[in-house]
């Protein structure tokens, strides 16, 4: 069993790069070794130019935030912090101005002489973080360092990590599985998959140009429609699904593809009753189907439609925006210009 | 090439799997130790009861032993009283450790105290004070006749009853100690949700608990029987001619015959015997119920295959159909008190040598007359019970500071890394505790004869290493599963390299850990008789060994003053861990 098969990835400085992926893909797997935790079977590992593929992690000069925090339970949040330091044998006037320094920082300043369990969930978080920041490392990892919180913590702490990233210039590898999460916190996400590295990009690249039918379903919500290619049309490749004629822009890598998977994305998607024709110079395409189920998350309104092929899709809209369309069982018709849809490869493993 | 920042080329990597033997180098010395001083020795002395004075190999010595019936009826009497022995263990057993395993935090460190404390007392204090208890002028007879329910003293010792009250006595620590360990990982809510979904009072103990308990009986029972069969000191302090057990014989044939083969027969006949009980077991309800106190049902996956729970389950519908549903708060009315009364009965016997050492009389009869300390100063003026006593502190000492050097390495090892022939360095690192130790002892005695450490302390250290030895990895081994590590890679990725790992987070954190495991290794060999009993005597003598040979001719009150002094000793002893245990759990 390989858990990671062969990984590029290159961290520039102060980046905020996320490690994104569903459990069992490997991405905690390249965070130890890049870490030094464990030994990779083959490859190189660099750290600020230097080879550090078999270095052990103290010689790494690299900050980790565990999950669970790691705090040391037998030593008071001070000492927690001091401990790189003392391992590097800084002078002990350095060392306590230091640790000062760092807990104003994360803005717990009289924290220092408690027990690491006397501190909340979100304090120790700060702690941790604290503990990585106050010795400079060239990079710090976080392993899921907001899972055990709940979920409002997480969301401000999401916030102050990224401030602090922004304010302290630092790099950071930053795993999750949480694809809210790495859309939010991040400059680029990597995202894996079976030990190997899907694809690499900013947020919005992974959202607007996914490469794949694992990452337009990984990231965000997404409705997928399995096509046969028909040719090309006037820059559009014409496709059918169903046996409706559908258009979508070219893709180079689809050239030669039979089958391919057209994705829309929900809030593409215009909902209409049954009758009405999509307005607009370009012809849009065009779906019918019947209302299944309508469903309200705060500001957007989500409609549930049972295609004639049997498929379900779904299609959003912001709920200030919603005039009720319709009833569920009502026959209704969902268009998106073509420009929306991006063709993926067909087949849902990527052919490797 | 210049780079900023981090980069990762063509990287592959496994998850953790088996990889070569010399992973596990640590476990060298502890394996080389066992090897010169466990396995050769032991397989020497089997050897030679396959064998005559000429290399030859010969049936002679095992024809003998069946020649006549005297060997095999021995060995039934034997398998009979460890069998009732085990039977009354775990019946008595099974409440007290349901009562511990539900009770509140408090309150099971508080009875726990009255199981450890006579699971850590010497057998050899525990049966004075049977003695004292059931003797001709013990403190039942007299007790039985002041209440006129008797004319003339019952015969309650030197036969089959005392020797199973005794033998029952010291069994049954062990016995709750393994119930209470699998029945801990009984989640508390199952119960309560068979009450959400309709079942009635007894039915949600015989229907849930009950079952899920029974991998632990199983455990206790194999643990407590193997360790009855090689019980000398009871039988031959509590029974007469007719409960002469086994091991009895085999001290029979090296100490007064002199007669190694037929030591070795009789020992592989013990062994064969342990074995194919070990065998049976298994058999019947498969090796894991007695790994780390997990419920065989999970490690098996289906749970319906499996011997134990089909046999719980007809179990529970039995007893279910016998004793009815009764309701809760009855059945927790007559569990506290029935449990109580059998946590008295295991700590209070040892309380009666206490008013005994103080007797100006010159016997141990019930009640003792007068205050007296004459009994102490026997004990402290005596230059044989000082030197004993002296001797047993000190081999203690050092025989579980050298189990702890060879151990603890060989238990992080076999905790932490993964490396071919584990399971099989396991299990020989165990096997001093699976194997009697009577066949231990004899076997080193013959290795010493011949290397001339017969009565010397070095002789002692090495062999109660070897039997402290399965204790110290086993507890330290417990101690690293439970431990984060996750803190010694935190510490790394800070700048710590390995030593300064260990020194700054996981030796402070695991101290109470190693301090128990130290007690545990020094109590083994302050206790220890059946090595001893070889290796020692005249003036080399041991406590144990001192007290056994002075049991043999006359139990006087000088030995109720020593018991009464251990007794103290070990209570602080117990006290005195659990003080450290629960600041360990506190920092």
């Amino acid at each position: 069993m390989v858990a990671l098969a062969g990984a590029d990835l290159e961290l520039r400085e102060g980046e905020f790069l996320t490690l994104l992926g569903p459990s069992g893909s490997g991405k905690t797997t390249l965070l130890m070794i890049v870490a030094g935790l464990i030994q990779p079977d083959g490859g190189e590992v660099w750290i600020d130019g230097q080879l550090a593929t078999y270095a052990p992690p103290f010689k790494r000069d690299v900050g980790m935030v565990f999950q669970n925090y790691a705090l040391f339970p037998h030593l008071s949040v001070g000492e927690n912090i001091a401990f790189p330091l003392r391992m590097r044998r800084l002078p002990e006037a350095t060392i306590q101005q230091e640790v000062r320094r760092v807990l104003d920082v994360v803005r717990l300043p009289d924290v220092g002489g408690r027990l690491p369990r006397a501190l909340s969930g979100g304090q120790q978080q700060r702690i941790a973080l604290a503990r990585c920041m106050v010795y400079k490392p060239s990079i710090i990892l976080m392993d899921e360092p907001l899972g055990a919180l709940d979920k409002k913590l997480r969301d401000q702490m999401q916030l102050e990590i990224k401030q602090l990233h922004a304010e302290l210039r630092i790099t950071v590898l930053y795993v999750t599985h949480d694809q809210e999460e790495a859309m939010i916190m991040s400059d680029r996400i990597c995202l894996m998959r079976d030990g190997q590295i899907e694809q690499i990009g900013t947020p919005d690249e992974l959202y607007f140009q996914p490469r794949t039918r694992f990452a337009a379903e990984f990231l965000g919500e997404s409705n997928v429609l399995v096509c046969e290619v028909v040719g090309v049309e006037a820059s559009r490749v014409v496709v059918t699904a169903a046996g409706v004629r559908l258009r979508a822009p070219q893709d180079e890598r689809l050239r030669a593809a039979r089958r391919v998977a057209l994705m829309v994305r929900p809030e593409r998607l215009a909902i209409q009753e049954a009758a009405t024709a999509g307005p607009g110079a370009e012809p849009h395409n065009r779906l019918e189907g019947s209302l299944r189920q309508v469903i309200r998350v705060s500001g957007i309104t989500k409609y549930y439609v049972g295609l004639d092929s049997g498929q379900t899709v779904v299609a959003s809209t912001l709920t200030g925006d919603a005039k009720t369309v319709a009833t569920p069982g009502a026959r209704v018709g969902l268009t998106w210009p073509p420009d929306a849809g991006i063709l993926l490869p067909e087949a849902a493993t990527t052919e490797r | 090439m210049s780079r900023a920042g981090v980069a990762v080329e063509g990287v592959t990597g496994a998850p953790r799997g088996p990889s070569g033997w010399w992973k596990g180098w640590p476990l060298l010395p502890v394996l080389a130790f066992l090897l010169v001083l466990f396995v050769y020795p032991v397989g020497q002395l089997l050897w030679l009861s396959v064998v005559d004075r000429s290399g030859a190999l010969t049936g002679q010595h095992f024809a003998r032993l069946f020649a006549s019936s005297l060997y095999v009826d021995v060995l039934l009497i034997t398998l009979k009283i460890s069998a009732w022995a085990t039977a009354f263990a775990l019946l008595g057993g099974y409440p007290v450790a349901y009562l511990l395993a539900t009770s509140d935090a408090r309150w099971r460190s508080r009875l726990t105290f009255w199981v450890l404390l006579p699971f850590w007392t010497s057998f050899l204090v525990r049966a004075f004070a049977w003695m004292v208890l059931l003797g001709r002028n013990g403190a039942l007879n007299k007790l039985l006749e002041a209440t006129g329910l008797t004319s003339a003293p019952v015969a309650v010792i030197f036969n089959l009853t005392g020797v199973l009250i005794g033998m029952t006595h010291a069994l049954m620590p062990l016995g709750i100690l393994t119930m209470v360990a699998v029945m801990e990982h009984i989640d508390a809510n199952l119960p309560k949700a068979a009450a959400t979904l309709g079942a009635r009072g007894g039915q949600t103990f015989w229907r849930i608990y009950f079952p899920l308990s029974l991998p632990g009986a199983a455990a206790a029972g194999l643990l407590v029987f193997i360790s009855a069969v090689g019980f000398f000191i009871i039988p031959a302090l509590l029974g007469g001619r007719r409960e002469t057990m086994i091991t009895q014989i085999i001290i029979e044939q090296v100490q007064d015959l002199m007669n190694w083969a037929f030591a070795g027969a009789i020992s592989l006949l013990l062994l064969v015997t342990a074995l194919v009980v070990f065998y049976l077991y298994d058999r019947a309800l498969g090796m894991s119920t007695l790994a780390s106190g997990t419920p065989a049902l999970d490690r098996r996956g289906g749970g319906r295959e499996n011997p134990v729970a089909r046999l719980s389950a007809w179990v529970g519908g039995r007893l279910i159909a016998i004793l009815g549903w009764p309701s809760r708060p009855w059945a927790r009315g007559v569990l506290v008190p029935v449990s109580l009364l059998i946590l008295a009965f295991l700590a209070v016997p040892a309380f009666f040598m206490v008013p005994v050492s103080f007797t100006t009389g010159g016997f141990i009869d019930w009640p003792p007359q007068g205050f007296s300390l004459k009994w102490y100063r026997a004990y402290l003026e005596s230059p044989q019970w000082m030197a004993a006593t002296v001797r047993s502190v000190g081999v203690g000492v050092v025989s579980a500071t050298l189990a702890m050097l060879i151990g603890v390495p060989a238990a992080f090892a076999l905790a932490r890394r993964e490396f071919t022939g584990k399971t099989g360095a396991l299990a020989l690192i165990l096997s001093p505790l699976v194997i009697p130790r009577m066949i231990i002892a004899v076997a080193l005695f013959y290795l010493y004869a011949r290397i001339g450490l017969v009565g010397t302390s070095l002789g002692l250290v090495l062999g109660h290493a070897v039997l402290a030895i399965p204790f110290v990895v086993v507890t330290v081994m417990a101690v690293l599963k439970n431990y984060d590590e996750r803190l010694d890679q935190a510490a790394s990725s800070l700048g710590a390299n390995r030593a300064r790992t260990l020194y700054h987070v996981t030796l402070p954190l695991i101290r109470g850990g190693l301090v128990a495991a130290f007690l545990f290794a020094f109590v083994t060999s302050f206790d220890e008789l059946t090595i001893a009993l070889f290796v020692t005597g005249g003036l080399t003598t041991t406590l144990p060994k001192q007290m056994w040979d002075d049991a043999l001719l006359k139990v006087s009150p000088t030995l109720a003053a020593v018991s009464t002094v251990l007794i103290v000793f070990v209570a602080v002893t117990i006290w005195l861990a659990e003080r450290l245990r629960q600041g360990a759990a506190r920092a």
